[in-house]
């Protein structure tokens, strides 16, 4: 009988692995934002999980939105990977002192 | 029985295919990883009742998301190789975060189980309507001003991705839709009367 705290368990593990690609690939700019899509997955796997648990179909429409979200999060973030490579020519994230913070 | 297996499958499929996508050597496989991943969550979703929000995943995601990555990927020319040092060096203190880290969340949340409340079989979707009926229902009326401000949210990350990577090129020559209409037959057109046997002077 797959329960509740399945879901749950296969969300933990791929916000782990997403969080763990964000600490391997340091300097990878793409990985990370990839990373960050598989964070946001786990988060609606969590979301529709307790959707379903609790009766209630306001978790599936908090699903959607953090979709939206993530889906503009990508596109602005590419953009700025996109101009950053074409003003610089790398994105190691090492790098990145442009703004001086 | 086959729910079993069936969620077994799709559970183990993301969770490899997202680790293979932190750790794929080349960037290409790991967007290739990644939209395999996003797949099987799909699936996972529609076991729980979850249709309309599975689709959209395949969709933004697969369709929108992951091919957006791979165009980045592909476009820009990148030494990866450089960009994978010190992979080695972050990888055992990661594997230890990590597993700190999935442990805490996985005992918390068995221990938050135990409390005693069951969980329900059934889809939260209310008796004789699909899963897309009860969600518009939900969207449309109660939550639409959230729902508005979702597309803001995508039409301001439209217009931003357009400004940010947009930029003027000084070597093509474009059109100029103000001076064309501004030209009045005065200016372009000159008659002449030239003599027999000679020519004109542009």
């Amino acid at each position: 009988m797959i329960g509740l705290i399945h879901y749950l368990t296969v969300s933990a593990i791929l916000f782990v692995t997403g969080v763990f690609g964000i600490f391997l690939n340091r300097k990878n700019l793409i990985i990370i934002l990839m990373a960050i899509e598989l964070i946001l997955l786990s988060v609606n796997i969590n979301l529709v999980a307790f959707s379903a648990y609790l009766h209630d179909l306001v978790g599936q429409v908090f699903a959607m939105f953090v979709l939206t979200v993530a889906a503009g999060e990508a596109a602005i973030g590419l953009a700025i990977l996109v101009i950053y490579f074409r003003n610089r020519g790398t994105i190691s994230v090492d790098d990145v002192n442009r703004m001086k913070g | 029985m086959i729910q079993i297996l069936a969620f077994y499958l799709f559970a183990i499929v993301t969770i490899v295919s997202g680790i293979l996508c932190v750790t794929a050597r080349n960037p290409v496989h790991s967007v290739l990883w990644l939209i395999l991943a996003f797949f099987n969550a799909a699936g996972l979703m529609v076991l729980v009742g979850a249709e309309f929000i599975a689709m959209l995943l395949v969709i933004v995601y697969v369709g929108a998301v992951a091919v957006l990555f791979l165009f980045v990927v592909m476009m820009l020319d990148i030494d990866f190789a450089e960009l994978r040092s010190g992979f080695a060096r972050y990888f055992p203190f990661g594997i230890a975060l990590v597993a700190l880290l999935a442990g805490e969340i996985i005992f918390a949340q068995s221990a938050w189980h135990e409390g005693g409340i069951q969980l329900s079989r059934a889809a939260p979707t209310p008796e004789g309507m699909s899963n897309i009926q009860a969600l518009g229902l939900l969207i449309y009326t109660r939550y639409l001003y959230i729902f508005e401000g979702a597309g803001l949210v995508l039409l301001v990350a439209l217009i931003g991705a357009i400004v940010l990577t947009h930029r003027k090129r000084g070597d093509v020559r474009t059109q100029k839709i103000a001076e064309q209409n501004m030209r009045r037959p005065e200016d372009a057109i000159r008659n002449t009367q030239p003599p027999v046997g000679q020519g004109v002077e542009l």
